[in-house]
Formats: C-alpha cells, sequence, structure tokens
C-alpha cells in the first residue's frame, strides 16, 4: 500500500463535495418532498371533505324529495277530501231541496184536497137539498129549514 | 495487454501501478484523484439536475431518483443518528453515491481505459478504480473519523467526551481508567480503519480477480469474466451501503448520550 498526500486530496474533496450537496442539493430536494407531502395531504383532506359535502348534499335532496312528496300526498288527500265534502254538500242541498219541493207539493196537494172537499160538502149539501126539496115536494120551507140544513151542511 | 507481450506478473504489476507524480509521502496518485473528481463532478451535476427542477408538483424522472437517493440517505441517518440532519444527511447521501460510482468503475473492462489512456496520451500507468486505492478510503474514513469526533465533542461536550473516554466501558474506577484509555483508543482508531480497509479490500480484489480474467484466452473471459461481474454487481452497493451506514451508525454513537 502507497499512502501518501492523495489521501488528503481524497479527504478534501470529499469535505467539497459533502458541503455542495448541503448547500445546493439536500435543502432544494427536501423542501420539494415536504412541499408535495403537504399538497397531497391537503388534496387528500379536500378530497375527504368533498366526499362529505357530496353526502350532505345527497341527504339533504332526499330530504326535499322526501318533502315534496309528503306534500303532494297532503295536496291530494285534501283534494279527495275537499272533493268528498262537495258531493256531500251536493247531497244534502239536493236531499233538502227535494225535501222542500216534496213539502210545498204536498202542501198544494191538501189545499187541493181541502178545496175540493169544501167544493164537495157544497155540493153534497145542495144536493142533498135538492134531494129533499124533490122528496118532500112543497113540504119543504125553505127559510123554515134552513138552519137544519146548515147543521147538516156543517156536519159533512 | 502491453506491446511487447508482457509475462503475467509484468502484466498484474502494470495494472496495480499508480498514474504517480512526485516522490515519498508528498506525491499524488493523478489517476485516483482525477477520476474521483470526475465521478464526483457527475454526481454533484446529477444532484444539481435534479434539484434545480424540484417541484413539489409531479417530479420528473430525474427528480424523482434524486429523491428516492436523498431518502434513502434521509432515513439511514434517521435510523442511527439522533440529531439534526442537514449535514448528515448531505454527508450519507455523498457516501453513497460517490462510492457506488467509485465501486462501478470497477466494472469497465479493465484494458479499456489504460489502453486509451496509453496510446492516446501516452501515459504509462493508469488505475481507473478510486476505491481500490487506499488512498481514496483512508481519505474518506479519515474525514470521517474527524466528523466522529467533532460530533462526540458537540454532542457531549468537551467533558463529556473526555468523560467517556476514560470511564467507559469498565466503569469509573481510578485503577481502571488506563484499560478504559486503551480501549477507547483502539476502538477510536480501528473505526477509520476498518472502514477504509473494508472498502479497499473488496474493490482490491474484485479488480485483481478482474485482471487475472483478463489474462486468459480471449474466447474464454467471458464465462468467468460475466460470473465475477454478476456477483460483483452485488458488492458495489453492498460496500457503498455499508460505508454509508457506519459512517452513520459511528457518529450517531458519538453524538448521542448513554
Amino acid at each position: 500500500m502507497d499512502i501518501n498526500a492523495t489521501l488528503i486530496g481524497q479527504g478534501l474533496t470529499f469535505f467539497v463535495f459533502i458541503l455542495v450537496t448541503m448547500k445546493f442539493v439536500w435543502p432544494n430536494i427536501q423542501k420539494a418532498m415536504a412541499e408535495r407531502e403537504q399538497k397531497i395531504a391537503d388534496g387528500l383532506a379536500a378530497a375527504e371533505k368533498g366526499k362529505q359535502e357530496l353526502e350532505q348534499a345527497e341527504e339533504r335532496s332526499q330530504e326535499l324529495v322526501n318533502d315534496g312528496k309528503q306534500k303532494a300526498s297532503d295536496i291530494i288527500a285534501q283534494a279527495q277530501k275537499r272533493g268528498d265534502e262537495m258531493i256531500e254538500e251536493a247531497k244534502s242541498e239536493a236531499r233538502t231541496e227535494a225535501d222542500r219541493v216534496k213539502a210545498s207539493a204536498q202542501a198544494e196537494i191538501d189545499q187541493e184536497i181541502a178545496t175540493a172537499r169544501e167544493k164537495l160538502k157544497t155540493e153534497v149539501a145542495a144536493l142533498a137539498i135538492a134531494g129533499a126539496e124533490q122528496i118532500l115536494m112543497r113540504e119543504v120551507d125553505k127559510s123554515a129549514h134552513n138552519e137544519v140544513l146548515d147543521k147538516v151542511c156543517a156536519k159533512l | 495487454m502491453a506491446s511487447a507481450a508482457p509475462s503475467p506478473t509484468e502484466y498484474v504489476t502494470h495494472h496495480l501501478t499508480h498514474l504517480k507524480v512526485g516522490e515519498g509521502f508528498w506525491s499524488l496518485h493523478v489517476d485516483t484523484l482525477f477520476f474521483s473528481w470526475v465521478l464526483g463532478l457527475l454526481m454533484i451535476w446529477f444532484f444539481r439536475m435534479g434539484a434545480n427542477r424540484a417541484t413539489a408538483g409531479v417530479p420528473g424522472r430525474v427528480q424523482n431518483f434524486v429523491e428516492t437517493l436523498v431518502e434513502f440517505a434521509d432515513k439511514t441517518v434517521r435510523e442511527s443518528f439522533p440529531g439534526p440532519r442537514a449535514f448528515m444527511g448531505p454527508l450519507c447521501l455523498t457516501i453513497f453515491v460517490w462510492v457506488l460510482l467509485w465501486n462501478l468503475m470497477d466494472l469497465i473492462p479493465v484494458d479499456w481505459l489504460p489502453r486509451l489512456a496509453h496510446d492516446v496520451f501516452g501515459l504509462e500507468y493508469l488505475r481507473v478504480v478510486p476505491s481500490a486505492d487506499p488512498n481514496a478510503t483512508f481519505g474518506l474514513s479519515i474525514t470521517v473519523f474527524l466528523l466522529i469526533i467533532y460530533y462526540g465533542l458537540k454532542g457531549k461536550g468537551v467533558g463529556g467526551f473526555a468523560k467517556e473516554f476514560v470511564t467507559h466501558p469498565f466503569g469509573a474506577n481510578p485503577l481502571l481508567v488506563p484499560f478504559n484509555l486503551i480501549l477507547n483508543v483502539v476502538e477510536m482508531i480501528a473505526k477509520p480503519v476498518s472502514l477504509a480497509l473494508r472498502l479497499f479490500g473488496n474493490l482490491y480484489a474484485a479488480e485483481l480477480i478482474f485482471i487475472l480474467i483478463a489474462m486468459l484466452p480471449w474466447w474464454i473471459q467471458w464465462i468467468p469474466g460475466g460470473i465475477w461481474a454478476v456477483f460483483h454487481i452485488l458488492v458495489i452497493p453492498l460496500q457503498a451501503f455499508i460505508f454509508m451506514v457506519l459512517t452513520a451508525v459511528y457518529i450517531g454513537l458519538a453524538y448521542e448520550h448513554h
């Protein structure tokens, strides 16, 4: 082995290279790697956040859809109910009207009956008197028996 | 192979001789320095390319690759070193990638670059694997050794560091102080030595085997060469990784309170 000043040259060279690496290489690379690490971490966090937000939005939209469905079915139910009510109202109105018409018809009929009965009474009385006149001929004095005839008439 | 059909000994020796300037200790292995500089600059250029374009958005291929390396080094440091990583991270990253590139030079066929250097630039010798030169591995491990001491002082304070040196591992009994001291000194010195020799030994041996394989007849070389290269592909990152992890562990141990 031939040990000589090459040793010193090598040692110095080595030291210079270390210093150059330390000054111009190491910090740049370390910085870039640290920054990239940060970027990746940020990106992952953002992705996570985005995912969560998407989930929330989905939840919200589901809620809205459910709400809408609920409202729609409420409206339909209300309309149904209102329709039923209207039909019911119309029915009862018709019934009242029918009753009213029936009652007035009844009243008219009753009136008619009463009038006809009145008329009949008078006619029967007249007929009875005429019959009695025929039977009794002259013996009957109209004026003398009027009172009796009226009584008969009233009984009819 | 050299021009005048050299003997096996000459061939091997030729391949194991550095391109050297100067004499004695104050000489330099120009080939080791050149290739480690070229590889180091390649590494820095590549890192810069990744770092310049670094964005927090979708990373490009280069950035992605550099980031993978940075994260790998950062994780290794985090597991063994409890303190701030602004220096330790780049240290381990530099060690891993630089040593890996050194080791990869071993996979270039052993004659290519020396031949090129000889024929084009007229250079007599050339060794292309910096980690097969103990000067390179010791250069690294001694720097690491100084950092171990620095971090030991920084983490425990001068008093704490000295106290651990004389009271650990046997205890604070004054009679045991010399033994503690001797053991700690040995342990301290063993760290850079083992770091450097492990890397050097592995790569030197591998290089030697590639050189020996290169002396076989050309038509058979691909079998042992292929097998050894496949095996060596495992060794290359492994040795770089071991160097990095042990550096982190040693400095972590020095820094931590017991």
